[in-house]
C-alpha cells in the first residue's frame, strides 16, 4: 500500500510537466506533396527531427500534413523547410532537385511547374 | 429440430447530436425433453434465458468528452438430469437424479474519456464496473451456490514524451471481489481487494518497429505486493510481413469451484490438499507468458492471401492443479513439478475466386501438468484441431437481394480421459470431424431468411454419462463428454430490421 502511494506521488510531476506552457502549443495543417506509405514515413520522421514538434501526421489520400508544435522552440517555416529538405514540396518550401530526383520510384509525385 | 427458440430485438435511438441510446433484448428457451440415446438422461438441458441490455452514449467532439454507460440484467434457468426428474417432488431424494441451475446477474458500467482539444495526444480515461452474480444450484444430492459481488475502477492518463513517437500511459486501479460460496456442506467466504498502479511506455519508429513496455505494481490482500512486467514488440522485416513478440508475467487467484463446476455433475469426492495458502488453503497461481507470431501477406494467381504462424507458451511457476486422475475423486493441490501450455497455430486466409473467402487453420495444444508423479496432457484437451471455412456470396441480382452460403469443417483430435469405469485406464477418445452449413437469402436490407445444419455427419458420443444406471453411486460422472451428444441438427431463422425510431 505504502509503495503504491510513493509511486503515485512519483507520477504526479510527470502529469504536471505534460501540462506546462499550453499557450505556446500551436496546431495547424498544410499540404505536403507525396504519394505513398514510404512518403508518409519519410515526411513524418523528418518532421519529428525538429525540436518542439509534438505530433506530425501526413494523410496519404488528402496530402494534408497536420502538426502540433511548441512555438517557443521552433517556427512553422522551419518545419516546412525540414520536410522539403528530404524531397517533399510544401506551400512555403521547395525541395532541392537532386533530393527530389533521388526519391524512390513510387514516391515521384507530380511537381507543380516551377518557372 | 432440437426444440430451441430464440428471440432477439435491438432498438437504437439517437436523441440529439450528443446523446444516443440502445436497448437489446435476447430471450431463448428449450422446453422439449430429448433422450435419443435412451440412457434415461436428457441429451440437452431444458432452459429459459432472458437478457436485457441498455446502453447510453454521450459524445461532444469539440469539447473532447465522451461517455458510455450500460446496464445489463440476466436471468437464466436450466434443468438437466433424468428425463423423469420433477424438481417439485424429486429434489433431495434418490428417486431420480436431477439438477437445476438458477442464475441472476446484474452488470453496470461507466466509462468517461476526455481528450484535450488543443493537444489530442493527451487524454484522461475513467472506467468503473460493478457486477452482482447470484447462482443457486443443486446436482442430485450435491449443492453449489455462489454469490459474487465485484467492483472495479481505474483512472488513466495518456500523453507523450517530447513527441508522439514516444507515448506513455499511466494509471491507478482499485478492485474488490466478495465471494460467498456453498459447496455441498461447507461454506466459503472471501473478500479480495487490490490497489495498483501502472506505467507503460511505447515507442514507434514510424516505419518498422513498435515497442511497448509496461510495469504494474499491485497490492493484493491475499497475493501480497508484487510487480508484473510486460513487453510487446512489433516489427516489419520486409513488405507485407509483421513479426510480433511478447513476454509477460501474471498472478491469479484460482476460484477452484467456480472454474470447475462440472465436478458437481459427478459423485467424485472433493479433496483439498491445503498447505496454509491464502485462498482455500492453497497458494495463488503464478505464470510467465511468451508469444511469437509472424504474418506474411502474399498474392497467388492475382488473389490476395495471408499466412500466420503463432506460438504461445505459458509456464507455471505455481498453479492449483485440478487432478481428475483418481477414479471417484477430484483433488486440488499446488503444483509440484512442471506445468506448461504450448499452443501452435498455422492459419491461411485466401480469396480463391471473387466473392469467396477461404480460411484454414491448424492448432496444436500441448497442455501438460504434473499430476502426482506423472506429467500428462490435461484431460479432454484435444492435442490437435483443424478448421476449414468456405464462404460464397452469389453475385447481386436485383438491388439488395442476394444468396450467401457458408460451410465449416471442424476436426477434433484425440482427447485423453482420466481413468473411469466406462473407459478404463489410459483411454483416449477417437478423433472426429463436424461439418456445418448455412444458407442465407437476403431479400432486402430489412429482411433475411437463413437455414442451416450442424454436425451433418451425425457424429455422436454414444455413452456420454458414466454410471448412468446408478446416478447416486460413486462412479457416476457427467463430466467426461468429449463429442456431441446430439446428432445432426437443423435450424431456421428470420432477421427483420425495422427502421430506427427517431427522437
Amino acid at each position: 500500500m505504502k509503495k503504491i502511494i510513493i509511486l503515485l506521488i512519483a507520477l504526479l510531476p510527470v502529469i504536471g510537466f505534460a501540462q506546462k506552457a499550453k499557450k505556446d502549443i500551436q496546431k495547424t495543417s498544410f499540404e505536403v506533396n507525396g504519394v505513398c506509405g514510404m512518403c508518409k514515413a519519410r515526411i513524418e520522421k523528418q518532421a519529428f527531427t525538429v525540436k518542439g514538434v509534438k505530433s506530425a501526421t501526413w494523410d496519404i489520400s488528402s496530402h494534408q500534413f497536420s502538426v502540433i508544435y511548441d512555438a517557443s522552440k521552433t517556427s512553422l517555416l522551419n518545419i516546412h523547410e525540414e520536410i522539403a529538405s528530404v524531397g517533399h514540396d510544401t506551400p512555403l518550401a521547395t525541395a532541392p532537385d537532386e533530393v527530389y530526383n533521388s526519391l524512390h520510384m513510387c514516391c515521384m509525385y507530380e511537381r507543380e511547374s516551377k518557372e | 429440430m432440437n426444440g430451441r427458440q430464440e428471440y432477439n430485438a435491438h432498438f437504437n435511438t439517437k436523441w440529439n447530436d450528443k446523446w444516443s441510446a440502445g436497448s437489446y433484448v435476447h430471450v431463448n428457451q428449450r422446453t422439449q425433453k430429448f433422450d435419443k440415446n435412451a440412457d434415461s438422461f436428457l441429451d440437452v438441458p431444458i432452459s429459459k434465458q432472458i437478457n436485457v441490455l441498455n446502453r447510453w452514449q454521450y459524445t461532444d467532439a469539440t469539447k473532447g468528452w465522451v461517455g458510455f454507460a450500460s446496464l445489463r440484467f440476466l436471468d437464466d434457468k436450466k434443468q438437466t438430469g433424468s428425463i423423469n426428474f420433477d424438481p417439485e417432488t424429486h429434489r433431495d431424494t434418490r428417486a431420480f437424479w436431477g439438477s437445476e441451475i438458477e442464475t441472476q446477474r446484474v452488470d453496470a458500467s461507466l466509462k468517461i474519456g476526455y481528450v484535450f482539444p488543443d493537444t489530442p495526444y493527451q487524454s484522461f480515461g475513467f472506467q468503473s464496473a460493478y457486477s452482482n452474480h447470484d447462482q443457486d444450484s443443486y446436482f442430485g444430492l450435491r449443492r453449489y451456490d455462489i454469490k459474487h459481488k465485484s467492483f472495479f475502477t481505474n483512472l488513466l492518463f495518456n500523453s507523450i514524451i517530447s513527441n508522439t513517437k514516444n507515448k506513455f500511459k499511466t494509471g491507478i486501479n482499485f478492485s474488490f471481489d466478495e465471494y460467498n460460496e456453498g459447496v455441498d456442506l461447507v461454506d466459503y467466504q472471501r473478500r479480495d481487494e487490490v490497489i495498483g498502479a501502472f506505467f507503460e511506455y511505447s515507442y514507434d519508429s514510424l516505419e518498422k518497429l513498435n515497442i511497448t513496455a509496461g510495469i504494474r505494481l499491485d497490492s493484493h490482500n491475499r497475493l501480497g505486493t508484487f510487480v508484473t512486467p510486460r513487453v510487446h514488440l512489433r516489427y516489419n522485416p520486409w513488405e507485407r510481413s509483421v513479426l510480433r513478440a511478447s513476454v509477460g508475467s501474471g498472478r491469479k487467484v484460482a476460484n477452484i469451484f467456480a472454474e470447475n463446476q462440472k465436478l458437481f455433475g459427478t459423485n467424485r469426492l472433493i479433496q483439498l490438499v491445503e498447505n496454509g495458502g491464502s485462498v482455500y488453503g492453497l497458494r495463488p497461481e503464478k505464470a510467465w507468458n511468451y508469444g511469437l507470431s509472424f504474418r506474411q501477406g502474399f498474392t497467388l494467381f492475382q488473389k490476395q492471401g495471408d499466412v500466420t504462424v503463432d506460438f504461445y507458451r505459458t509456464q507455471f511457476e505455481d498453479q492449483v492443479v485440478v487432478d481428475w486422475e483418481q477414479a471417484s475423486h477430484i483433488r486440488f493441490y499446488n503444483l509440484e513439478g512442471s506445468s506448461y501450455a504450448n499452443s501452435f497455430q498455422l492459419e491461411l486466409d485466401y480469396v480463391p475466386f471473387r466473392n469467396t473467402a477461404l480460411r484454414l487453420a491448424y492448432k496444436n495444444y500441448q497442455v501438460k501438468t504434473t499430476y502426482g508423479t506423472q506429467t500428462l496432457q490435461k484431460p479432454l484437451q484435444p492435442g490437435e484441431r483443424f478448421f476449414a471455412n468456405f464462404e460464397y456470396k452469389f453475385e447481386n441480382e436485383e438491388k439488395g437481394s442476394q444468396w450467401k452460403a457458408d460451410m465449416t469443417y471442424h476436426f477434433v483430435g484425440e482427447q485423453r480421459l482420466p481413468s473411469n469405469s466406462r473407459d478404463g485406464v489410459g483411454y483416449s477418445s477417437e478423433r472426429y470431424g463436424l461439418l456445418s452449413m448455412q444458407i442465407t437469402r437476403v431479400f432486402s436490407k430489412q429482411f433475411e431468411v437463413y437455414l442451416g445444419g450442424e454436425n451433418l455427419g451425425n457424429y455422436k458420443q454414444l455413452n456420454p454419462i458414466v454410471g448412468a444406471e446408478d446416478p447416486f453411486g460413486s462412479t457416476f460422472d457427467t463430466s467426461l463428454v468429449y463429442a456431441p451428444i446430439f446428432g445432426k441438427m437443423f435450424y431456421a431463422g428470420l432477421r427483420f430490421k425495422l427502421n430506427n425510431i427517431k427522437k
